[in-house]
């Protein structure tokens, strides 16, 4: 256990160097920052100015050595953009992602599964066959276009709920229920034919013919059996969520940090880009282990 | 119909007729079949694979499925009232209550993800005992059934135990709440000779004490010797004759069941093979994963023209000696000399030529042939690998002759395997091995998976190509019966090791070694007197 966790923190820590590497020089690419934050008529000098402030002028290896050192020392420079730490902004927006994260994939998660299991119980039957219709639509619709449906409908059509910004309970419903279409399909489907074959499985005979209920038959022998597959879906929907929901949280102007990401890049926010990736990408590890931690909790064959 | 009054037999089935509808329309998988069983009693239905002799306990035990099945006809009365008129909710309080049952294969019906302890518990727990009382009772059944550390056992998962302790643990589970009835769906099949006769003696044990009934489905004439009373035969879906154990076996009236005796394995003549050159020596081969040694050191000689067979339980190393001189593993240590040559120092070339003169045939047909290619595909591809045996222009005839010499229709080719049955599988396996023109063929337990029947054929097909290929076979099996019909000479292992080896005359009549005695005593007769002889033999008490 202890020796596996070690494990999983070297080969994470060479995947986030590899990608510390990968997204400063590749985002150096996109141009230079000063033509987009120093007016069109600002004098050479004001440019030569900006440049040494921010250490443009330095060769790309010296500020990469300047970055990773400061990096060490949990430094991830300035927001040119904001004038505050780059981490700070990140971090404030990525509480954001996290909470929609998790408030979107626990509704998810619970009514999925249990949809899906109980789609399993009688295949072929009339909840069945509706769970599964609107599952694959669900599993096919493009957010960015449900998105706006929803804004146009339910926000501007029938005022319910406001069309973007946060503030009130009321800010969250658009997004978690633009979020929750896909993943839910998706899951749903892997629960079902996880279930299916769970139910047609040999220790499910033996419990019906110990006597026990269809309900502890179904959510007590088949389903924790069913689960495996469907952690791997779960969290691999979960880390997308993480990553920031870029088309929703853009459509929506909610302050994650997907949108964060976005708004950097287009501003050359060098800064913030690098911090944002790095955080998202250090709370996929920790989710990843979660999900392994999951796995062996859930199935006594699997132990590290 | 009305009830029957408590003087009516323990459990009765009366014209039970089942269909399941396919694709390919309706399939009778029992047709008007009846048999009751008594308390005290143990009944045995014999049958073969698709003969539905576990369709009439599945319906006991509310297990068939509807749809696809259909219950046509017939009635299953328990204690004078019907079951199939109750409903599900009542069917439950009596299913693991009153009747119980035990599979094939326990690993699989055992649930992976909880401890034993929690899942002989539910079985209690379901039918209204307490929890506190569940766990002490599970304790008790626990060291019932032969698991001495029982707070230990219960504690653990299925995989933690061998195959004859999850069959244990699930005799302990359908024992829990002391059935009238316990059903026991081909007990001991996928256990080793020595596990299985425990099984049984434990199933015989408590049933003894107890006093219930005691239903056992089975494939297996020996097992119908050793424990059942009473014999019910079908086929097809029909039950062709019953009655007692020992009737049935000394004087079987239906055709089926006449067959079926003749063809029990362990009746033949014993080989004696006349000593000729060796073909292939292995010399002290050795076998190690880490630190676990596989095998511990395995000598022994194949001569020319004949069937030396390799027998042991699982885990005894009897495969792995196979693989490794066939260089689908690596050898620690040791030789493989094949025509003066060791095949471990081959180069891939030579290695590459040599697999020609060496095929094996496996347990699995299903498994091992190529499922989206035809038997024409499966047969001529040996020839496309090997290019210089035939030329492209003969491999039609060519198939079409090796089928017709293992039995099959040379018109079938461009069939697929599914859509074959199992012995007709192996027949295509054994096919395709001999495309490469042979001098060795390994069986690895190649007929273990089939019905009494094909294999008494099957074994028949390979000792007829014996004589006309001048084959050599290598026969890796765990039957001894059909061992002692087939082999020239008899290899016994045990964990890694030769325990003796010797002509099958002097391994089955006067063999040397402790362990040999004790796989022949576990082995089974089909004759219930002998078995009854040697279950008194070994009570220690006189036979009247």
């Amino acid at each position: 256990m202890q020796s596996f966790l070690t494990k999983r923190a070297i080969s994470s820590g060479v995947s986030l160097l590899l990608l510390i590497v990968a997204v400063f020089f590749l985002s150096r690419l996109t141009g230079d920052p000063t033509d987009l934050y120093l007016p069109v008529d600002a004098s050479a000098e004001a440019r030569e100015n900006f440049r040494e402030l921010h250490g443009l002028n330095d060769p790309l290896i010296v500020q990469f050595g300047h970055y990773v050192a400061d990096l060490v020392r949990l430094d991830f420079g300035e927001s040119i953009r904001r004038a505050r730490p780059a981490l700070e902004v990140v971090i404030e927006a990525f509480v954001w992602t996290f909470q929609l994260a998790v408030i979107t994939m626990a509704i998810v998660s619970a009514a999925a599964v249990s949809l899906g299991a109980l789609a399993a119980f009688h295949v072929g039957g009339a909840f069945d066959r509706i769970a599964t219709f609107f599952s694959l639509i669900g599993a096919s619709a493009p957010d960015f276009w449900i998105a706006i449906v929803a804004i146009v409908v339910f926000a501007v059509g029938f005022g319910w709920v406001p069309t973007s910004g946060t503030g009130t309970v009321w800010h969250w419903i658009l997004p978690i229920g633009v979020l929750f279409i896909r993943p839910f399909g998706l899951i749903l489907q892997v629960v079902r034919g996880s279930m299916i074959s769970a139910l047609g499985s040999a220790y499910v005979k033996t419990a019906r013919a110990k006597g026990v209920t269809p309900k502890k038959t179904i959510f007590v022998h088949a389903l924790r059996n069913a689960m495996l597959p469907v952690i791997t879906v779960i969290g691999d929907q979960a880390a997308a969520l993480l990553n920031g929901a870029v088309i929703v949280e853009t459509i929506f102007g909610f302050p994650g940090v997907g949108k964060l990401m976005i708004d950097s890049i287009l501003q050359r926010d060098f800064s913030v880009v690098l911090a944002a990736i790095m955080v998202t990408a250090l709370a996929i590890f920790l989710m990843n282990i979660l999900i392994d931690l999951a796995y062996a909790a859930l199935d006594p064959r699997i132990r590290y | 119909m009305a009830d029957r009054d408590m003087q009516g037999p323990l459990l009765q089935v009366q014209n039970l007729t089942v269909t399941f509808q396919t694709a390919r329309g309706p399939v009778h998988a029992v047709r008007n079949v009846s048999w009751h069983i008594d308390r005290g009693e143990v009944l045995a239905i014999l049958g073969e694979s698709g003969s539905g002799k576990s369709v009439s306990a599945s319906a006991v035990m509310d297990l068939i499925d509807c749809p696809p099945g259909i219950i046509e006809t017939g009635e299953i009365f328990y204690q004078g009232r019907d079951l199939l008129k109750m409903s599900r909710g009542l069917r439950r309080t009596i299913n693991g209550k009153k009747i119980a049952m035990i599979f094939q294969d326990p690993l699989a019906h055992l649930n992976p993800v909880y401890t034993v302890g929690w899942q002989i518990e539910e079985a209690m727990t379901i039918h209204g005992m307490a929890q506190s009382k569940a766990q002490a009772e599970t304790l008790r059944l626990l060291r019932k059934v032969g698991l001495p550390d029982a707070e230990v056992a219960a504690a653990k998962y299925p995989h933690e135990f061998s195959g004859g302790q999850r069959q244990r643990l699930m005799i302990a589970m359908a024992l829990a709440l002391k059935p009238d009835v316990l059903i026991a769906d081909e007990p001991t099949t996928a256990l080793d000779v020595t596990v299985q006769a425990q099984i049984l003696q434990l199933l015989q044990e408590l049933q003894a004490e107890t006093g219930m009934a005691l239903l056992i489905i089975t494939h297996d004439l020996g097992v119908v010797a050793e424990v059942a009373d009473r014999v019910v035969v079908m086929n097809k879906g029909e039950i062709v004759e019953q009655g007692t154990a020992a009737a049935v076996y000394a004087n079987p009236q239906h055709p089926y069941t006449k067959r079926l005796m003749a063809a029990a394995p362990g009746q033949g003549a014993l080989h004696e093979g006349e000593q000729s050159s060796p073909i292939l020596e292995l010399k002290d081969l050795r076998k190690s994963y880490g630190a676990f040694e596989a095998l511990k050191g395995v000598s022994y000689v194949l001569h020319e023209g004949e069937t030396l067979a390799i027998v042991g339980e699982s885990g005894s190393g009897k495969s792995t000696t196979a693989r490794l001189m066939l260089r689908l593993e690596k050898a620690t240590s040791g030789q493989a000399i094949y025509k003066g040559r060791d095949l471990f120092t081959l180069s891939d070339q030579e290695l590459f030529r040599m697999r020609r003169d060496i095929q094996m045939v496996f347990q699995d047909p299903t498994q091992s042939l190529n499922p989206r290619m035809t038997v024409y595909q499966l047969i001529s591809e040996a020839w496309a690998i090997h290019s210089d045996i035939l030329p492209k222009t003969r491999w039609k005839s060519r198939v079409a002759e090796l089928l017709d010499q293992v039995g099959l229709h040379s018109e079938h080719m461009h069939r697929y395997p599914h859509q074959f049955s199992g012995g007709q599988r192996q027949r295509i396996a054994i096919a395709r091995a001999l495309a490469l023109e042979p001098r060795v063929i390994v069986c690895d337990e190649a007929v273990s998976a089939l019905d009494v029947q094909v294999q008494g054929q099957v074994i028949a097909l390979l000792d007829r190509l014996k004589a006309e290929y001048g084959l050599s076979y290598i026969f890796i099996a765990h039957d001894l019966p059909v061992v002692r019909d087939f082999a020239d000479r008899v290899v016994v292992m045990q964990g890694g090791r030769i325990v003796e080896q010797g002509p099958v005359r002097q391994i089955f009549e006067h063999p040397r070694e402790r362990y040999t005695r004790d796989l022949l005593a576990a082995s089974l007769d089909p004759d219930p007197e002998i078995q009854a002889r040697r279950r008194a033999a070994r009570l220690g008490k006189e036979v009247a």
